[in-house]
């Protein structure tokens, strides 16, 4: 080691190396998400500060005037509340079924190649297109569909039922149809890591089945239940379309009120609405976060 | 749920898990109550499955298994009154020591006031008040083996089965826990069953060792007996210690037998009083290897050694407080003498030097 002049290039040389290593580790993922995820977020942020001629047109500049519009309207509030009905109420039956279907896969079927079996069987649903699923349900739920058929023949109804299809009740069984696979999976991935010698020690302190699901498997199954949650909670949130066509036309939730927008031109309300929602989101996420340290029971 | 006695009886316990064939096969034994039973055997000898049947984890496939004189096949482990101390421990990691400790009160409806002080004052039994409040993850290895032993310990079974409990320790860790669960069981005063598959543990802890071959009980008996009166060739190799040689009965005379061996003049046993053999026989003798006397060649025998058997020193390992020299003294089987380390060092041999390998003929034991 001589000092010398050669030795503080060299120096520089290796530090902007290892700066370019590092640079180069992260390209993929920086290609994709500036591109596809940053872009697009700061043009609709822009766009909600933007003014507009009504028509279509954007006037560069700063307004409030989109936020005011939004947050004064009575109709937010409505439809935050349909959302957060649906949300909820898709919650908790996704949560309830993926919870026992994961148990059932984890806990009760020995086999191992039968329960790969059954998990893909759940995947099912999936290798058809969410229209064709929603499209399905009508001659099951539909005024003349099977339900009612089999009720009237029954005899336990005289009318069919109305309430089953293009309503409420329906936008949630097809919001839970399409998410319940959402929560299976990452429950299933916490369950499937305990350690089934966990569940004999506490059969061998003489606890119930109820007890080991309510001391040992659920707090254990916190971080997929969290992580399931998040993807129902934000795919819920964020749809439209199901809403739209489940309902019939009849209910709406935050985001068919900015699709409206986006249709009658009104770009920069529409952007408006987006942020906020992506605001409320995150806030909802960052709540689920601060309950469950996902980070820390994955690595665990 | 009436008797508080810890004794149990295994009479003809056989447990299939394909019903083709028996992992254990025909298990008879009687453990006394408060006493330390280990089992000792290869993995996959049974007594695992054997120590899981006690605990009521596994059905056995026929055969009924006694505690307290009570039928228990069948009987959920609480029923039992059985605890049982899992390999690896099985800690729940999502909750505290105190936690752990108080698991089994918190499902049996004890209240959380009561269970916290019992929890408590187990957790000072096996010195870990300072860690009641860290999860499993942050404890050590044998940190971590008292909370399983006091989480087991702390419904007052009146047998705790433990299974492997030593297994994930080291070296210097297992020889501390091994008093501590010898302690332990002395202050419980309850049975305690032992699986494991270190020789040393298991004469070290136990007051019956059962050594356990492909499902079946090769012997059971004191740990003294079992070490130094192995029945069989198989019970001798596995507790270790012995020397194990094979030959043809060549004489019988009414207190003694000669074997055929590499000794020129044969090797004189003494006959057992039950052992009946006669010539021609296929017999395997044990002589303990802390028993073999090394003289160099054309010395002189000490007295009472009639039999000698030349050999070359292969290897010489220094263990401390003997010298492990092994020979080549039969063809097939190794043969091993423990020399003090003094008497080695008078006179040390090199790995090549011929040796005449001896001992009091009176020690050597036929084996059945």
């Amino acid at each position: 080691m001589q000092p010398g002049p050669s030795s503080a290039p060299s120096l520089a040389q290796t530090t902007s190396r290892a700066n370019l290593a590092g640079w180069l580790y992260v390209s993929p993922l920086v290609l994709v998400l500036v591109p596809f995820f940053v872009a697009p977020i700061l043009v609709v942020l822009a766009a909600s500060f933007f003014a507009t001629d009504g028509f279509g047109g954007l006037t560069p500049g700063f307004t409030l005037a989109s936020y005011v519009e939004v947050l004064h309207s009575a109709l937010t509030l409505k439809l935050y509340l349909a959302t957060i009905k649906f949300t909820v109420l898709t919650w908790v039956f996704t949560l309830i079924i993926g919870f026992f279907v994961a148990y059932f896969l984890v806990f009760h079927v020995r086999n191992q190649l039968l329960a790969i079996g059954l998990f893909l069987l759940c995947t099912v649903p999936f290798w058809t297109s969410n229209i064709i699923r929603m499209i399905s349900w009508i001659p099951l739920l539909g005024k003349e569909g099977l339900i009612n058929q089999a009720l009237l023949g029954a005899g336990v109804i005289r009318q069919p039922l109305e309430v089953l299809l293009f309503s409420d009740l329906a936008v949630v069984i097809a919001h839970v149809h399409q998410l319940t696979i959402f929560m299976i999976v990452p429950i299933f991935n916490s369950m499937a890591r305990i350690d089934k010698k966990l569940i004999e020690a506490a059969i061998d302190a003489g606890a119930s089945r109820f007890d080991i699901m309510r001391l040992i498997v659920v707090p254990m199954s916190k971080s997929g239940i969290a992580l399931g949650t998040i993807f129902v909670v934000s795919i819920v949130m964020g749809d439209f379309f199901v809403v739209k066509v489940m309902s019939g036309g009849g209910s709406a939730s935050v985001v068919s009120a900015f699709y409206e927008d986006v249709g009658v031109l009104q770009y920069p309300t529409a952007a408006a609405s987006a942020v906020l929602l992506t605001l409320v989101l995150v806030a909802i996420v960052s709540l689920i976060l601060r309950t469950v340290d996902i980070r820390h029971e994955i690595t665990r | 749920m009436k008797s508080d006695r810890g004794d149990i009886e295994l009479a003809g316990v056989c447990k299939s898990f394909d019903g083709v064939t028996n992992v254990v096969d025909g298990v008879n034994l009687r453990i006394a109550d408060g006493a330390y039973c280990c089992f000792i055997g290869p993995s996959g000898c049974g007594k695992t499955t054997i120590l899981r049947m006690i605990a009521g984890h596994e059905d056995p496939t026929a055969g009924e298994i006694v505690i307290g004189g009570q039928n228990v096949v069948g009987l959920a482990p609480v029923q039992r009154r059985t605890a049982m101390m899992f390999q690896s421990y099985a800690l729940f990691p999502h909750l505290t020591v105190r936690e752990n400790i108080a698991f089994a009160l918190r499902v049996r409806g004890m209240s959380k006031a009561d269970r916290l002080r019992a929890a408590d004052a187990m957790i000072e039994k096996v010195r870990l008040t300072q860690f009641a409040d860290r999860l499993p993850a942050q404890l050590s290895g044998g940190q971590q083996q008292r909370v399983a032993l006091a989480r087991a310990a702390i419904t007052e079974p009146r047998v705790l089965l433990l299974d492997e409990p030593l297994s994930a320790l080291d070296e210097q860790l297992r020889v501390q826990m091994r008093q501590e669960l010898r302690r332990m069981q002395q202050d419980l005063g309850i049975t305690f069953v032992h699986v494991t598959h270190t020789q040393l543990e298991a004469i070290a802890l136990a007051d019956l060792v059962v050594v356990m071959e492909q499902g079946r009980i090769k012997q059971a008996g004191a740990a003294r007996e079992v070490y130094a009166h192995p029945h069989d060739r198989y019970v001798a190799e596995f507790m270790g210690g012995q020397n194990v040689l094979s030959g043809r009965v060549e004489k019988v005379n009414g207190v003694s037998f000669t074997l055929a061996q590499a000794a020129p003049s044969g090797i004189e046993v003494p006959l057992q009083a039950r052992s009946t053999v006669s010539v021609g026989d296929k017999v395997d003798i044990a002589v303990r290897r802390d028993d073999v006397v090394l003289v160099r060649s054309g010395k002189e025998l000490p007295p009472g050694c009639t039999n000698s058997l030349p050999s070359r020193v292969l290897a010489i390992e220094y263990q401390g407080y003997f010298v492990k020299v092994m020979l080549d003294t039969v063809p097939d089987d190794a043969f091993v003498a423990y020399v003090p380390e003094k008497t080695f060092f008078a006179d040390p041999f090199t790995v090549g030097d011929v040796v005449m390998a001896t001992w009091a003929t009176g020690s050597a034991l036929p084996l059945a």
